[in-house]
């Protein structure tokens, strides 16, 4: 599955997802549920390998308030990609949470979805399996115009440039 | 009309670009047809039962001469020699090739439309009063807030994949003729007691499988606010709308689920925390959008006394200077209703050379463009006075003159059983036969405003919950039939009809609806008194009694 970060393919990388009641592993990077990330942070903190939090759907992305420093990464599963709710997430986390670190989309990520997953504040997506990077990559570029504000530009349009009256 | 600046110019033909290299991959086998199917639905075009159908925006309803002209070509080259109308002011083309869809959203972009966003759970094509801009009781002229959401919701990036489609209607004017409390957001703009303008915002209206009347979420918002609070909205939709069952997936059933306190309370919340983002209106960029409406120029004219014209002229035209001619506020001129319903066609159809005429008379009469109505006519909203007979004769020759507007056989009708999947009877053969029956335009204008709207499925795009008179066409053990309903208004006094009895057959229906329009014209107190007015005072019990007996 290709791994695109910052508008460019990246190595792929392996994360183990874990329950919540699986064991921590010795080492190697992991993910782990929005739950067990704020009950187990400090011990999570210490693992031997990176650790990023899973969000689900119908996860409250809210509840990382004050809660996001010493997390790897923040992944937004869209286990189908009619299922919007992750689109919200990912804005919350970057504009109201202030996230600055690594948030990538994870599960039925499609190439014609990642322009919008970008604008949203997606900077890594990792897309479906046998999805075209090149693709993607290219549908990343397929707008050089957006109207509204959005994770990657605080202003809509009218205040980014003069438009013409 | 809006006049596209080069950045929405650039957005809809990048639009067209994408589209063409999804055809492509798709065409190719590249992506599935599960894959294709919400980007080709984003760009309005749906699978229906014997071909693609593909809807065409028309923001607000309006269209200049050279995009009538542009819809022409269309049907001609691309489709069977006709379009459309639909009752949310679009354009709908029943017979494209996949292959050649591209080739039509070139066409579109050239005269600055798109099919963005007319399908697919998103945020749909905002649609409006057909008299803005020119209604006597209109406090603002809705069509720049129109435009402004048009393009706050377009390729919105966190909105395009909502648990089900979303409508907005907004109205400037008391008289509700946009539906606005049928609709997902529902958008008046109104003065507060200290007099500053701004918006009252109706959440969760809709019609379909379960009608609700919109809530007030907000009574007053000031109007530099507008965007901020539709993200607030959708935002909450989007994250705790229901998702497990797409017919409980609209946001009226998530107003009515959590009550409309609690609703306002998130939406509220959340509101908080954006009203002053950049998102902001300023009033410099409400002007600028104000100023890109090239409204036309009025001559000074005197008003010309149309009732003794009426008088003196022929009964055809007398009739339609009567029922389709609709006042202007500005003096000396009219906006006239071209009806597409005569007998014998379905509602809304227009044939390529009746689209080129109405470019041509629109140019020539109407100050070059037109306006889609609800109810799938078309208005031409500026004309001369002077000019009715004139264009009366003009649109005689094209068969666009029928004068049945807002009479019973001015229906409202969904594509039915004959072109939809969804569909469980036909809808389009009954309208044809009420056209039929009702040929008598003396005891039509008799009967005055009625509407009837009819649907084949409980999906409801022909607004039957809405109409004076509503027909559902329902599948009894196989057999088509049709529920009866009265009683519905999509207007500021908004309520949804009420089932009469049992379903009628197929061979009922039509005189069921004759009993029912001689009930009224039999008991009613006066001929003031309106279809809708008498069965408010009446209830449903007269028409019970004449449509089922003793039985």
């Amino acid at each position: 599955m290709a791994l695109i970060r910052n508008g460019a393919v990246a190595p792929p990388e392996t994360w183990t997802t874990l329950g919540n009641d699986d064991a921590l592993p010795r080492s190697g990077d992991v993910l782990v549920g929005i739950d067990r990330w704020l009950e187990q942070r400090d011990a999570l903190r210490a693992h031997d390998g990176r650790v990023g939090v899973l969000l689900q759907p119908d996860d409250d992305a809210l509840r990382l308030a004050r809660a996001l420093e010493g997390a790897a990464l923040v992944a937004v599963a869209f286990p189908k990609f009619t299922d919007g709710r992750g689109y919200s997430s990912a804005r919350l986390l970057r504009d109201r949470l202030g996230y600055r670190g690594e948030l990538r989309a994870v599960g039925d990520v499609l190439p014609d979805q990642v322009f919008f997953m970008q604008r949203v504040g997606f900077d890594s997506l990792d897309l479906a399996e046998d999805k075209s990077a090149q693709t993607a990559l290219e549908q990343l570029r397929e707008f050089s115009v957006t109207y509204q504000a959005a994770a990657d530009d605080a202003r809509p349009l009218f205040r980014r440039v003069q438009r013409p009256g | 009309m809006y006049q596209y600046d080069q950045h929405d110019q650039r957005i809809v033909d990048e639009r067209a670009a994408q589209f063409r290299g999804q055809v492509e991959r798709r065409l190719a086998g590249e992506i599935t047809e599960n894959e294709f199917k919400p980007l080709r639905l984003q760009n309005g075009l749906y699978m229906q039962l014997h071909a693609y159908m593909l809807r065409v925006a028309v923001p607000y309803g309006l269209l200049s001469s050279a995009q009538l002209r542009a819809l022409a070509t269309i049907a001609r080259d691309y489709d069977k020699g006709y379009a459309h109308f639909t009752t949310r002011q679009n354009v709908q083309f029943n017979w494209p090739e996949l292959e050649d869809v591209p080739a039509i959203l070139d066409l579109l972009a050239s005269v600055q439309m798109h099919a963005i966003q007319t399908s697919g759970n998103c945020i749909r094509n905002t649609t409006s009063d057909p008299l803005a801009g020119i209604a006597a009781d209109e406090l603002e002229d809705p069509r720049p807030y129109c435009e402004l959401i048009r393009q706050w919701s377009t390729f919105h990036p966190e909105f395009a994949f909502l648990p089900r489609k979303f409508k907005i209607a907004i109205t400037g004017s008391t008289t509700d003729r946009a539906a606005v409390r049928v609709h997902d957001i529902g958008i008046r703009i109104i003065e507060n007691d200290t007099g500053e303008r701004g918006f009252e915002i109706l959440v969760g209206g809709g019609l379909g499988r379960t009608p609700h009347i919109a809530k007030v979420v907000r009574p007053f918002l000031a109007y530099e606010h507008l965007l901020s609070y539709l993200e607030a909205i959708l935002r909450v939709y989007n994250r705790y709308g229901r998702r497990d069952n797409k017919y409980k997936a609209r946001i009226k059933i998530q107003v009515s689920e959590w009550g409309v306190e609690k609703f306002a309370a998130a939406v509220e919340a959340e509101w908080a925390q954006i009203k002053d983002s950049a998102t902001k209106l300023t009033r410099d960029e409400i002007d600028r959008i104000k100023g890109r409406f090239a409204l036309p120029t009025f001559e000074a004219l005197a008003n010309e006394d149309l009732d003794a014209l009426a008088l003196t002229t022929d009964r055809e035209f007398a009739r339609f200077l009567k029922n389709n001619v609709r006042q202007h506020r500005v003096p000396g001129y009219a906006a006239v209703v071209v009806s597409t319903k005569p007998q014998g066609r379905p509602p809304g159809d227009v044939s390529d050379t009746q689209l080129d005429a109405l470019a041509d008379l629109a140019d020539r009469f109407g100050l070059g463009h037109v306006v889609v109505m609800h109810d799938q006519n078309v208005m031409m909203p500026n004309v001369k006075q002077a000019d009715l007979q004139a264009l009366y004769a003009e649109l005689k020759t094209w068969d666009l003159h029928t004068a049945n507007a807002g009479r019973v056989t001015d229906q409202i009708c969904c594509p039915g059983l004959d072109f939809c999947n969804l569909a469980n009877a036909r809808s389009i053969p009954v309208a044809l036969r009420i056209a039929d029956r009702f040929d008598d335009l003396d005891y039509l204008d008799d009967l005055g405003d009625v509407t009837i709207k009819m649907s084949g499925c409980i999906n409801a795009c022909g607004h039957h919950h809405v109409g004076n008179i509503g027909i559902l066409g329902i599948d009894k053990a196989g057999v088509e039939a049709y529920q009866l309903m009265i009683g519905g208004d999509p207007g500021e006094q908004a309520s949804l009809g009420k089932i009469v009895g049992r379903a009628f057959s197929s061979d009922e229906i039509v005189d069921a609806v004759a009993t029912v329009l001689d009930t009224y014209s039999t008991l009613r107190e006066s001929a003031d008194e309106t279809f809708l007015d008498f069965y408010r005072r009446v209830g449903l019990d007269p028409f019970k009694d004449s449509l089922y007996g003793s039985d």
